[in-house]
């Protein structure tokens, strides 16, 4: 039999001493008295790092924390916590928030997670086809060739799902594969996008990497239901450990018989290439992508037609990303009802985001739809670093805009990010402290931009690169009033006229943090002030008159002799001539010189 | 692998959940699972599973099974490390050095002892199994 | 084809399914401002200017690329897309030097005229131009970087239409470059020099190598100045004079260079005479003697270039005949000076043609100085011609009709129609039929070998013999045929064909890369209607009845194929590499 709970005693040297053996003794006896031996396993620690309240128990799976406990609380332990499943109250830890040591705290990294996506990664070895196969693997292929369910019925599921693509804009993948699969054609292609290029993004990689069998069963799954035979795994060079696993995988699958032809002996038969692209970012949309494999310079085309109908070499093509594809066997196995109670009405399912920037735990987290930035940010990222103060979270990556603190509170999903003039994008999310300057952050965006741009139509190739320069001007202090308008302007002419979803998208940094940090950037041009203190060239340099006591020690450092002042009186510094080097900064005795 | 037939997929299926199931149950062996995603290599994951590897032998256990995954999510404290012994929760370790590797030997494996100040979480493979 | 039913502002319009919505809105008589698209090409959907607006919808769509759709109300003009259209345009001029004033395209240029309806008397953007180096490395053509809008045009001309692959994009986002293949010079590429590329970028970034002032010191030396020009010239060069396309020149042309000081007006219409009678012949010769087939024409020295670099398999089927300027350029040296007794060395030979290859032609190989000189000294393109006359004060629509100097410059219908496709096919075919036959062809008119379709093929009756013929123009349009003619000779068949026409540029030299600007397919249509009607009013159809040619050869050639008319009129090719560098 399984054991059921551990009762976790401080063994440390502090907690010993305060009775933790004794606790330890006490805790065994009192299971063994209600007859829970078995059940329970009751460990020593290490130590837990919070000494001031030892002994410390910790009780598993219940999370329940005791504090200051005593060899005569024991029996209430077992018997409320272990037998009952109750807290006892008197021993609990109160102050929730600095509760426990930084080990408990994080335990709240997996607890509002939802593992759907990521239902293999990090559990099973990638390396081996008997793991995932374990794990219900190739069942929704399976039940494909005998018969259980036909390209109708797949579709179908998909449709009750509501599985929407995760690449972005969220295209109901049903609609897709359906188009794909009416239209008749000698040859169709099933394409999985794998091209992730979003800063800060890594979610499709790490799937790749931790679960690649989710990607060619759905894949293949993809090709039975729109007829296609063969299919491209579309991967930037840049992945090297992904395409190893994806290569092995692909290579067990058709060992196996689960890829080739005439998989599992039925007369379907599918196969699998994989494509590195040179990660350029444009290929991440779909027409560049496709023009990628083709061979051909990745830029976008017009759309319609949409490559469900024409896409690869003409052909009708399904192209979904990474994440879509790993929905799909469990939409499959476990039906599309349940993927559908998961989630928010609109966007069903869960959303695994990649959570960067000034956080406590960064890192990969899978949610349901519907779940709020606070619980992401706070909980499950473990709120902001060095506990500075939350100013805003990027979504989107180079496409989306910034969410403040007023949506933290928002349920996210597809049209919520949208609504808020943001977006899901492929599921980076960039949190910015008080500490990042809005302008500088938005420069980033653009700057990436600037250099991911295909170059083919002129509002985005030309409009990042202007807008780049206006950023650059205004956070190097030369910034003008009309300067705040022209980017308006850009963005607009952006937005609108831009052939692809990168141009469309590229002006949103800059629109979205104008909406909401536009005194930021009047600061910036008027006061000449940039309040995170990030743009160097908005630094000053001043003289504390109240500490300075005239020793003319920093004059005579200044290289640029821009510090003025009588000996033995306050000094002052000529803020024209000021080069910001810093050296009367390290020259001061007094602390007299401030950095503002 | 030899190509599969449907029915030898299902049996395949079948024998390997059971392995599972088993080694659940029973619990006799030591299972140390290592996050080998990108995040996980960078930050050093093959130098944690090479000193398992020399501290089991030094040791000489013969009841413990490395095994790679992928990334279980906590990039901020890669290497990560999902450790399944008998008689100890299921414990996953982050920022494991090669230092902490044979520490975890010593401590986690052998003297069943939690080392709190790196436990990072239960695994994920728990939480999975109270949302099916 | 279905009719589908739109509004474009509100207004009723029938177009055919699968209409974009440009051209539909020009049916309603709206004009929606363009920069990239042209009717030559695919909508490549890169200015963003183009766009409208779906009643009912937010979403911006581009007219040159979008479909119409039934029921749908388009708007094409409204506050919000001509501020965004501005903004656009703002943008793209800030990108691009202001150098109107000294360049090619001042006066014609597609982003001016812009500028000029969008009333741009500022540029909010600071400017992006950047310091790029001139190419000038080709006898052709100029392509200035700095001056690129980026729009494609060139690039899909030179991979779609012309199927060369000479030019491409490199880099990524403001530093995205249209350029020779890899970055490399335009000399050391596969470009073949036709330039279409200049014939369709919008704005001065590629244009012809301008040669005037080489032309005026000419005129100013004391050289004997003897000037040809191409079948093409004279249904196109009114167009820059405000003419329509197609109106035939000829006289005006010959009136218009003796005005500005040429010494000697000859047609190079005369050589393409000259041209029927030795390709013919060799076409005669190698049908009735089991030479190589198919022959294939070399008239276009472009097409010419092509087939060296990606069909050099092909040279033994290559028709030896110069093309006709290169043999009006020989005989102007030997024949003419002889006759006038003039020192060949005195004598300048300038050329007006249709295209920017022929600059390159007439030093691409030794051959080229059959005469012991430049055979050829200078090329200049019909726009060239055209500015020189202007600057010359002449007006050019009043000018009286004058003739073309003796004894190299009369023309038979069948010389003029070489500046069309299908056009040496038809002369050869005319002429072939009395050299094989013995008998005048009963109907001069080919029609089977006329029209714009990509690829035309048929078959020719000449007496009992018939020959099966096939016409493409447009450089993409050759490989299927090479490569037909390739099959068959590897699998041991019968060839395919007899007789293969090609020309370079779609529609034949008619719409050359050196013709006015604002070639299309309307225009094409034009000028060819005026080059068949050239001919239809010429007394002499055929290049054997030309009194000037039975002169030529009965005076100093002999026989077509002659010892002479080879060391003249024949030339040799070999394999070029596609990369030089």
């Amino acid at each position: 039999m399984a054991v059921k709970n551990f009762v976790l005693v401080c063994g440390g040297t502090a907690c010993e001493s305060t009775k933790g053996d004794e606790i330890f003794k006490a805790l065994l006896k009192s299971a063994t008295k209600h007859g829970i031996k078995d059940d329970v396993q009751i460990i020593k620690t290490g130590c837990f790092g919070f000494c001031e309240k030892g002994p410390i128990v910790k009780v598993l799976p219940e999370e329940e924390f005791y504090v200051e406990v005593t060899p005569e609380d024991a029996e209430d332990i077992i018997a409320e916590t272990v037998v009952k499943g109750r807290t006892v109250e008197r021993l609990a830890y109160k102050d929730a928030s600095t509760k426990g040591s930084v080990s408990s705290e994080k335990i709240k990294f997996y607890q509002k997670q939802y593992r759907v996506v990521l239902r293999n990664c990090g559990l099973i070895n990638p390396e081996d086809i008997n793991e995932y196969i374990a794990r219900d693997g190739y069942l929704a292929l399976e039940k494909c060739l005998t018969g259980e369910l036909t390209p109708d019925s797949v579709i179908e599921h998909l449709k009750v799902s509501g599985l929407r693509g995760r690449g972005g804009a969220g295209f109901p993948t049903w609609l897709k594969w359906n188009f794909s699969k009416n239209v008749t054609a000698d040859q169709k292609y099933v394409v999985c996008n794998a091209d992730e290029g979003d800063p800060g993004a890594y979610m499709d990689r790490s799937t790749c990497e931790g679960d690649p069998h989710s990607i060619i069963e759905a894949m293949a799954i993809a090709g039975f239901t729109c007829g296609a035979d063969t299919g491209y795994i579309y991967i930037r060079a840049e992945y090297p450990l992904a395409i190893e696993r994806l290569n092995i995988a692909i290579e067990q699958a058709k060992e196996a018989g689960l890829l080739g032809d005439n998989i599992l002996g039925s007369d379907f038969s599918f196969n699998l290439e994989i494509r590195l692209g040179a990660g350029a970012f444009v290929c991440g949309e779909e027409t560049a992508l496709l023009a990628s494999i083709e061979g051909k310079r990745g830029m976008p085309i017009p759309k319609p037609p949409f490559p469900a109908v024409k896409g690869l070499w003409g052909k009708p093509s399904i192209i979904n990303n990474v994440e879509t594809f790993a929905n799909i066997p469990v939409i499959l196995t476990k039906g599309g009802a349940w993927f559908k109670s998961i989630g928010t009405a609109g966007s069903p399912g869960t959303k695994v985001f990649a959570l960067t920037g000034q956080i406590e735990n960064s890192g990969l987290v899978e949610v349901p739809m519907g779940t709020t930035l606070r619980d992401i940010v706070f909980d499950i990222g473990g709120g902001i670093k060095n506990g500075r103060k939350f100013k805003a979270v990027q979504t989107g990556g180079p496409s989306g805009g910034v969410i403040t603190e007023q949506f933290l509170d928002t349920p996210i999903d597809f049209d919520t990010l949208t609504s808020i003039g943001s977006m899901m994008g492929s599921g980076g999310m960039i949190v910015m402290s008080e500490d990042d300057c809005i302008v500088d952050v938005t420069k980033f965006y653009l700057e990436f931009c600037v250099e991911e741009s295909c170059g083919k139509c002129s509002p985005c190739r030309i409009g990042t690169k202007k807008m780049h320069e206006i950023l650059e001007k205004i956070t190097s202090g030369k910034g003008e009033m009309d300067d705040i308008q022209k980017l308006k302007d850009i963005g607009k002419a952006m937005k609108t006229a831009s052939l692809c979803g990168l141009g469309q998208t590229a002006a949103n940094p800059v629109l979205s943090t104008l909406k909401y940090f536009e005194d930021e950037y009047l600061e910036h041009i008027q006061d000449g002030k940039c309040r995170a203190g990030s743009c160097k060239d908005l630094m000053q340099y001043k003289v504390v008159t109240e500490k300075c006591i005239g020793c003319t020690v920093c004059a005579r450092k200044c290289p640029v002799n821009c510090i003025e002042g009588e000996r033995k009186a306050p000094h002052f510094i000529v803020q024209e001539k000021c080069v910001k080097c810093g050296a009367c900064y390290e020259a001061c005795k007094f602390d007299a010189i401030t950095i503002s | 692998m030899a190509k599969m037939t449907l029915a030898q997929l299902k049996a395949l299926r079948d024998e390997t959940k059971k392995d599972i199931d088993r080694r659940d149950t029973e619990g006799k062996d030591v299972m140390i699972v290592v996050g080998m995603g990108t995040c996980g290599i960078a930050a050093g994951a093959k130098d944690a599973i090479s000193s398992f590897i020399d501290e089991i032998k030094e040791h000489d256990l013969t009841n413990v099974t490395i095994k790679q995954t992928g990334c279980m999510g906590l990039c901020h404290s890669e290497p990560t490390v999902d450790v399944k012994a008998p008689g100890m929760p299921d414990t996953i370790y982050g920022n494991v050095t090669a230092e902490l590797a044979k520490e975890i030997i010593v401590k986690h494996v052998i003297g069943k002892e939690l080392i709190s100040k790196h436990v990072l979480d239960r695994p994920a493979s728990d939480i999975m199994k109270e949302q099916n | 084809m279905a009719i589908v039913n739109i509004k474009i502002n509100g207004l009723p319009v029938e177009v055919e399914e699968g209409t974009k919505i440009l051209k539909a809105a020009k049916k309603a008589g709206v004009n929606i401002p363009v920069l990239c698209e042209h009717s030559d090409l695919e909508p490549w959907a890169a200015c963003g200017i183009c766009i409208v607006k779906v009643e009912g919808s937010p979403k911006l769509i581009r007219a040159c690329a979008t479909d119409v759709v039934e029921g749908q109300n388009y708007i094409t003009h409204d506050p919000e897309l001509q501020e965004v259209r501005r903004t656009v345009l703002e943008l793209i001029i800030s990108n691009h030097p202001l150098e109107c004033l000294n360049c090619a395209r001042n006066g014609v240029c597609e982003l001016q005229n812009l500028a000029e309806d969008f009333c741009i008397r500022e540029v909010p953007f600071e400017s992006g131009v950047k310091d790029l180096p001139r190419d000038e490395s080709t006898t052709s053509l100029v392509f200035d970087p700095r001056k690129c809008v980026n729009c494609g045009r060139c690039v899909q001309v030179c991979q779609q239409l012309q199927d060369v692959w000479a030019l491409e994009f490199i880099g990524r986002g403001d530093e995205t470059l249209m350029t020779a293949a890899g970055g490399a010079l335009m000399s050391e590429s596969p470009c073949i020099k036709c330039g279409q590329c200049s014939a369709h970028c919008p704005v001065g970034a590629i244009y012809e190598k301008d040669e005037t002032k080489e032309f005026l010191k000419m005129i100013g030396s004391d050289k004997h100045v003897a000037v040809q020009i191409a079948p093409a010239v004279r249904v196109a060069i009114g167009e820059m004079f405000g003419m329509e396309p197609g109106e035939i020149t000829t006289g005006k042309i010959y009136a218009a260079l003796r005005r500005l000081g040429v010494d000697a007006v000859f047609d190079t219409n005369f050589a393409a005479d000259l041209t029927i009678m030795e390709e013919g012949s060799e076409l005669v010769e190698r049908v009735t003697k089991g030479g190589i087939l198919p022959q294939i024409t070399s008239c276009c020295p472009a097409w010419t270039d092509y087939m060296e670099k990606y069909f050099s398999d092909m040279i033994p089927h290559f028709s030896t005949a110069k093309s006709p300027m290169m043999m009006q350029g020989a005989v102007t040296k030997t024949y003419y000076a002889e006759k006038m007794n003039i020192d060949p060395a005195t004598i300048a030979s300038v050329a007006i043609m249709p295209c920017t290859a022929k600059k390159y032609e007439i030093s691409r190989d030794d051959n080229m100085q059959a005469s012991g000189y430049n055979d050829v000294d200078l090329v200049l393109t019909t726009r060239e011609l055209g500015r020189l006359i202007k600057s010359a004060g002449i007006d050019f629509v009043n000018l009286p009709d004058e003739k073309a100097d003796s004894p190299i410059g009369a023309y038979a219908g069948a010389g003029t129609i070489f500046g069309v496709t299908g056009g040496v096919m038809e002369a050869a075919v005319r002429t072939a039929h009395k050299l094989v036959t013995g008998e005048e062809i009963k109907d001069v008119n080919i029609t089977a070998v006329r029209g714009a379709e990509n690829v035309k093929v048929g078959e020719v009756t000449l007496g009992d013999a018939k020959l099966k013929v096939a016409v493409a123009h447009g450089m993409a349009n050759v490989r299927d045929i090479m490569n037909e003619v390739r099959a068959a000779k590897a699998a041991g068949q019968e060839p395919p064909y007899h007789f293969i026409e090609v020309m370079a540029c779609k529609g034949g030299c008619i719409a050359g890369g050196g013709q006015p600007y604002g070639t299309n397919d309307v225009v094409r249509a034009k000028r060819t209607a005026g080059i068949y009607s050239d001919d239809e009013k010429s007394v002499v159809r055929c290049s054997h009845q030309n009194p000037e040619i039975i002169q030529i050869y009965k005076d100093y050639l002999g026989e077509p194929c002659s010892h002479k008319a080879h060391d003249l009129l024949h030339t040799k090719y070999q394999e070029r590499p596609l990369y030089t560098k």
